[in-house]
């Protein structure tokens, strides 16, 4: 296999070392895109609960209104009820058990509105980190290789689990908390300034001087927070990176080095999420005294203002003043405990939309593959799976032409290069005849597979045409031709779930017999067989219960099962024993007679029987032709397949 | 349960205790700055007596300055306590795991070993915060409550012990019904991170197949089940609310009724019995106490999201290493002579073996070639050797010394092997080269990538021996990534060298080069072959055909080629074309 993307080390440097800068405890500063964030986030709640939102509202007024009540219980208790039956001779109860239980009627209606809106909160917030994680894997299917390239798997990972999760409590907890406080504020707010207005400029001030901490101590939480999303992906991905080559660190002893690594990336995880708890830990009590201390300078100023005007300010309202101040500091204070779940919400938040704003890769296609028959020599689109298919192509004067698909491949002229100024391939011209084997030898980093990824579009050509059937591949939707190439290659990828799941994975409705008879073809039938659960073996990605030729053959019988036109077989048999490849060729051949196939592989078994070899050297074709007109010409390729034998 | 964890507070016990020791003197501080405000506006304002007002708003603006401090030193104590905890967690547990043998390994897969040490960790985390501020202010606030409750009247404040049980029993009830469905969350939280690894491990596999839509449907349905356990476990734990909202309210009503009976007995004389004043003081009690009672809820449910978490950090550092060293282990590999004695080996430790019954005696410095079909056991018969698994039967003896009674280090470090499915870590070509051997100087390196034919290309990189490889090594090329493998290998300058078919993506020119540079530069290392070319081991010393778990026959090429029937079928199947046009 031969990937040639060695002259793209270079570029892909910088982004990383770009994403590590931005990861150092001195974060630029907290980014004005916060409100872009918020304003994003909470559009996923009204878009999708739009109606049950409003009910949330409704209910948290509900039992902010019975808070309210309440507090007012115990006065009217007192005025209205206990004092007049003091007074009275004969106590009468009656009235005074009406109005408790009458208060107790209205508590339920509290209790209900309060246990109502968290229990739809926690639709609405699941439901949003359902959608938000959906949303995201979406788009993720959607991202170009080159992404997939150039980011560690576990700090993606980390999207969907660490970064998704600091929204939970956000939503579930500090949403709800939020509104209901600013109800109580703005109520409060209203009633202070129609009992004193200037005691309230005093109110204002310190609400300033309350912001101004928020967005001090807040900002610099806020950054800590970002930091410690960005460590924590970096810490995910790392362990996942080295719990994947754990069994490498246990053949080179080097337990000990990947724990001092460890210890650095943990550390800096630790010391940005000391930092950011440290400055979220101390809002609360910072807000909450700021209340306490206002409460003492508007007692000062009031009693001032009362003594020295002589009455312009009562006592009563000097009194119930302070009251108000009170319980205008208290939600004030809750929202500041909130705050803390909202900055780190906030960090996460912005790392899962830059994801979603990664671009998608690109595709312009409008040339479909579809299913074809034959009706007096013309080609008609059909329903069913008739082993013929068609390139159906809509012109700009609104009509059709159907084009047989026969696997008919030309590279012109075609450069390449993984980052623009570096060319992988130069002039690259190919001719692929339907039917044919193709087989691209060369040694390693030659760019063989970089000449399939072009094919199949992962990455698109700087220079030069492919043409499939005629058709410029720029012109056919991606899926499509991806759809009607069959890969197979060299790191088999396989997934969680049972033998059969896999075979069936080029097929989503292939039935059982179609997966077995695959499966025989590829060669892995016997194997399977002789698996305690068969077909029904459960087996994992990554998994050591099968060796590695074991995999390769149940992806041989993967591709099989998908039936294409067009084969891509990129080492496909590397760690298959040559017998076993002599009998999954075998195979391969009658599945692909008359369609093209295009093979890479360093054994000479492998490509022998090719009906054209390809000869690579650093990115161009240097010689080509059968094997025996090869052999005869005594070439490059004579040097690479018969300088063993020789070197004896 | 969780004390088991509390040994990795270690360093972070002081801070662990300064924190709730800031808080005792937070909350003394709020409880008498209410007093100090009702006596500001009973003694002060009221009585317009400003020289009082003065004095008293000092001391509260004092005390609020002291409550701030005290309140922040808590804060950030409490920050680092957490911190560190989960830091200290993360550390055992990576450290265990680096101790895990290979069946260990097997056993926890991937995505769940990285959801235990970061979403399980920041699960303890978040708890342990709320634990060390709040789990000692709120029962603070609670007994002092109560007991200022008592002193008014204990008759009233009867009402409030009584709720204790009932709460007390609401909350064990909900906690054990969602108990178990948050340890299915977290169960779905490996399936999920499992779904996105493969998916970006294989996302060549997936593209190229068009099953976008298909990974899609297979992520939401784990999506869909996280969100179906999710609401369902918090379903049950927003039931404490409601709860604690009835309990208290309904003695709240309870405690006016009595009140008031009382009140209205006593005439309102504080001589007499009870007066509105203590009512309402009571009341305010009853306030606080439901205040600090929600916060407990509070702490209540991260504990029940954190349990499952503990349990699955637990599990992770209370598994026990597969392979241990003996006591009193052999530090020194005399030499690198290999013995089988009647080894079998399966990797259940079930009796289906698949290796059975192998005997074989290699010299020291001697090649051996091992070859076989798919799934014959070539690559678990040298698995054994650096003692990755242990024989389920028989012995494996290195240097005459049976691997058992190695010290495991000094074993591997020994026994070099290159594995099939080798990895590159995400670093450059030099650091990934020094995991063979960290004080390697650049001429070692150099060295040993000659060796395994790999300086040539690196040499041609603009970076040379400073290429950033990406994660997996997907910016090299597979047979050069095998070379560099190669050469790390070679850097621990081993007695034993084991190469599984480890140059499959290297073309046969530069394979045979790769031998021929081990024949000259490093004879005396025993070298052990897996390999699929029969060009790659027809010189070997001893050749050995698997064939089922079983040795079908050993011997030279010359040998093999007039005796074994496997053997010389291979080699025609593979020869066949080159001796066409010779």
């Amino acid at each position: 296999m031969s990937k040639n993307k060695n002259t793209a080390v270079s570029e892909k440097k910088e982004p990383r070392a770009s994403k590590k800068m931005s990861v150092k405890p001195e974060m630029p500063a907290m980014p004005k895109a916060d409100r872009k964030t918020i304003k994003r986030l909470l559009s996923y709640i009204t878009d999708n609960y739009k109606g049950r939102f409003i009910l949330v509202v409704i209910c948290i007024v509900l039992s902010s209104v019975v808070n309210v009540v309440g507090s007012m219980f115990l006065r009217v208790l007192i005025d209205s009820y206990i004092m007049p039956l003091v007074r009275a001779d004969q106590p009468n109860f009656t009235p005074l058990l009406r109005a408790v239980l009458m208060m107790g009627g209205i508590y339920l209606i509290g209790i209900l509105a309060g246990y109502l809106y968290n229990r739809i909160m926690i639709i609405i917030s699941q439901g949003v980190l359902k959608r938000i994680r959906d949303d995201m894997f979406e788009h993720m299917q959607t991202l170009p290789i080159r992404y997939f390239d150039t980011h560690t798997h576990g700090d993606v990972m980390s999207y969907y689990t660490n970064d998704t999760d600091t929204l939970r409590q956000m939503i579930s907890q500090s949403i709800p908390n939020m509104i209901n406080s600013i109800i109580t504020i703005v109520a409060v707010f209203a009633a202070m300034v129609y009992t004193s207005w200037y005691l309230t400029i005093i109110v204002l001030l310190f609400i300033g001087l309350q912001f101004f901490v928020v967005k001090q101590v807040g900002g610099r939480s806020g950054k800590y927070f970002i930091s410690q999303q960005n460590s924590l992906g970096k810490v995910n991905g790392y362990i996942e990176e080295m719990i994947t080559g754990q069994k490498v660190v246990k053949v080179f002893c080097h337990e000990q080095k990947a724990q001092e690594d460890f210890d650095k990336l943990n550390e800096e995880l630790y010391s940005a999420s000391y930092n950011a708890n440290q400055f979220a830990n101390m809002l609360m009590p910072i807000m909450a005294n700021i209340g306490n201390l206002q409460y003492a300078v508007i007692a000062i100023i009031g009693a001032v203002i009362s003594v020295s005007t002589g009455g312009m300010l009562t006592l009563g309202s000097i009194v119930s003043f302070l009251q108000l101040s009170k319980s205008f500091s208290m939600p004030i204070g809750q929202v500041s405990q909130q705050l803390n779940s909202v900055i780190m919400a906030l960090a996460g938040a912005e790392r899962i939309f830059s994801l979603m704003d990664e671009e998608s890769e690109k595709d312009d296609g409008y040339v479909t593959l579809v299913n074809a028959k034959k009706e007096n020599g013309e080609i008609v689109e059909c329903e069913e799976h008739t082993g013929l298919w068609a390139w159906k192509h809509p012109h700009e004067d609104g009509t059709v032409t159907y084009t047989q698909l026969k696997g008919d491949v030309r590279l012109n002229d075609v450069d390449f290069g993984y980052v623009p100024e570096n060319i992988v391939l130069h002039n690259v011209g190919l001719y692929a005849q339907p039917g044919q084997k193709v087989a691209f030898v060369g040694a390693t980093g030659a760019g063989k597979t970089t000449i399939t990824n072009l094919i199949n579009r992962f990455y698109d050509i700087a220079d030069g045409k492919i043409r499939y059937d005629g058709i410029n591949i720029n012109k056919i939707k991606k899926a499509d031709l991806r759809r009607s190439l069959g890969i197979v290659l060299q790191d088999t990828n396989l997934f969680t779930g049972t033998i059969m799941d896999n075979i069936r994975y080029g097929k989503l409705d292939a039935t059982d017999e179609e997966c077995i008879s695959a499966a025989k073809l590829a060669n892995a039938h016997s194997f399977i067989s002789r698996l305690p659960d068969g077909y029904d073996t459960m087996i994992d990605g990554t998994g050591g219960s099968l060796s590695q030729g074991q995999r390769q053959l149940l992806s041989i019988a993967r591709a099989a099962v998908a039936d294409p036109p067009v084969m891509i077989l990129d080492e496909a048999t590397s760690s298959i024993d040559t017998r076993t490849e002599a009998l999954v060729s075998q195979g391969m051949d009658s599945l692909m007679k008359g369609r093209t196939v295009f093979v890479i592989a360093h054994r000479l078994s492998t490509v022998r029987n090719s009906d054209v070899i390809m000869v690579l050297e650093l990115g161009r074709i240097i010689e080509r032709g059968s094997h025996t007109e090869l052999i005869a010409k005594h070439g490059k390729y004579y040097q690479l397949y018969t300088g063993a034998f020789e070197l004896e | 349960m969780i004390t088991k964890l509390f040994g990795s507070v270690r360093e972070y016990k002081l801070p662990s205790l300064l924190a709730p020791a800031f808080v005792v003197g937070e909350v003394i501080i709020e409880v008498i700055v209410p007093i100090l405000m009702a006596n500001l506006i009973d003694f002060g304002i009221t009585k317009g007596d400003l020289s009082y007002i003065y004095r008293l708003s000092v001391l509260i603006i004092v005390l609020c300055l002291m409550s701030l401090a005290l309140g922040a030193l808590a804060g950030k104590y409490a920050a680092k306590a957490a911190a560190g905890f989960a830091k200290n967690l993360r550390q055992d547990m990576y450290y265990k795991v680096q101790k895990y043998s290979f069946s260990n390994i097997d056993r926890f897969s991937t995505s769940s070993l990285v959801t235990r040490l970061t979403t399980d960790v920041t699960n303890v985390q978040n708890a342990y915060m709320m634990i060390v501020r709040t789990a000692f202010r709120s029962p603070a606030m609670i007994i002092f409550s109560m007991v200022m409750a008592f002193r008014i009247n204990a008759k009233v404040a009867l009402v409030f012990l009584a709720m204790i049980p009932i709460l007390a029993a609401g909350f064990l009830l909900i906690f054990s019904k969602a108990h178990p469905i948050f340890q299915k969350v977290f169960k779905t939280y490996d399936k999920l991170n499992n779904i996105v690894g493969e998916n970006l491990h294989g996302i060549r596999v997936v593209k190229a197949f068009v099953r976008e839509d298909h990974e899609d449907e297979k992520f939401k349905n784990v999506s869909g089940q996280m969100y179906d356990l999710f609401v369902k476990a918090e379903k049950l734990v927003i039931m404490n609310m409601p709860l604690m909202q009835a309990v208290i309210y309904a003695s709240m009503l309870l405690m006016s009724w009595i009140s008031s009976k009382y009140i209205v007995a006593s005439h309102n004389d504080p001589a007499l019995g009870m007066t509105t004043g203590q009512f309402t003081s009571m009341f305010t009690y009853l306030m606080q106490m439901m205040m600090n009672l929600m916060m407990l809820s509070m702490i209540f449910m991260m504990i029940v999201i954190s349990r499952s978490s503990v349990e699955r950090i637990i599990e992770v550092i209370e598994e026990v290493p597969d392979l241990a060293n003996k006591e009193d282990p052999v530090m020194q590999v005399k030499d690198g002579s290999v013995r089988f004695e009647g080894v079998s080996f399966s990797y259940n430790g079930s009796d289906k073996y698949c290796l059975s019954d192998v005997d074989l005696d290699i010299s020291s410095g001697q090649t051996v070639g091992i070859i076989g079909g798919t799934g014959s056991s070539k690559s678990t018969i040298v698995q054994l050797i650096p003692r990755l698994y242990d024989a389920t039967k028989g012995r494996v003896l290195v240097g005459g010394v049976d691997v058992r009674d190695y010290d495991i280090e000094t074993l591997r470090n020994e026994v070099a092997m290159v594995l099939q499915k080798n990895v590159l870590f995400s670093g450059t070509i030099k650091e990934n080269l020094r995991w063979g051997d960290e004080n390697a100087t650049d001429e070692d390196i150099k060295r040993v990538c000659r060796l395994a034919q790999a300086d040539s290309f690196i040499e041609k990189f603009p970076d040379k021996y400073d290429t950033y490889i990406e994660q997996g090594g997907t910016n090299v090329s597979g047979g050069q990534k095998q070379r560099i493998c190669i050469a790390r290998a070679l850097l621990k300058k081993p007695k034993i060298l084991i190469l599984d078919d480890s140059t499959s993506a290297v073309d046969t020119h530069t394979d045979a080069m790769i031998r021929k540079a081990f024949a000259e530069e490093i004879p005396n290392t025993t070298k052990f072959i897996i390999a699929q070319r029969i060009s790659s081991v027809q010189d070997a010393d001893k050749i050995i055909v698997l064939d089922g778990g079983r040795i079908n026959a050993v011997g030279t090429h010359d040998e093999l080629m007039k005796t074994n029937d496997i053997y010389r079928e291979v080699y025609t199947s593979q020869a066949k074309g080159g001796s066409e046009d010779e």
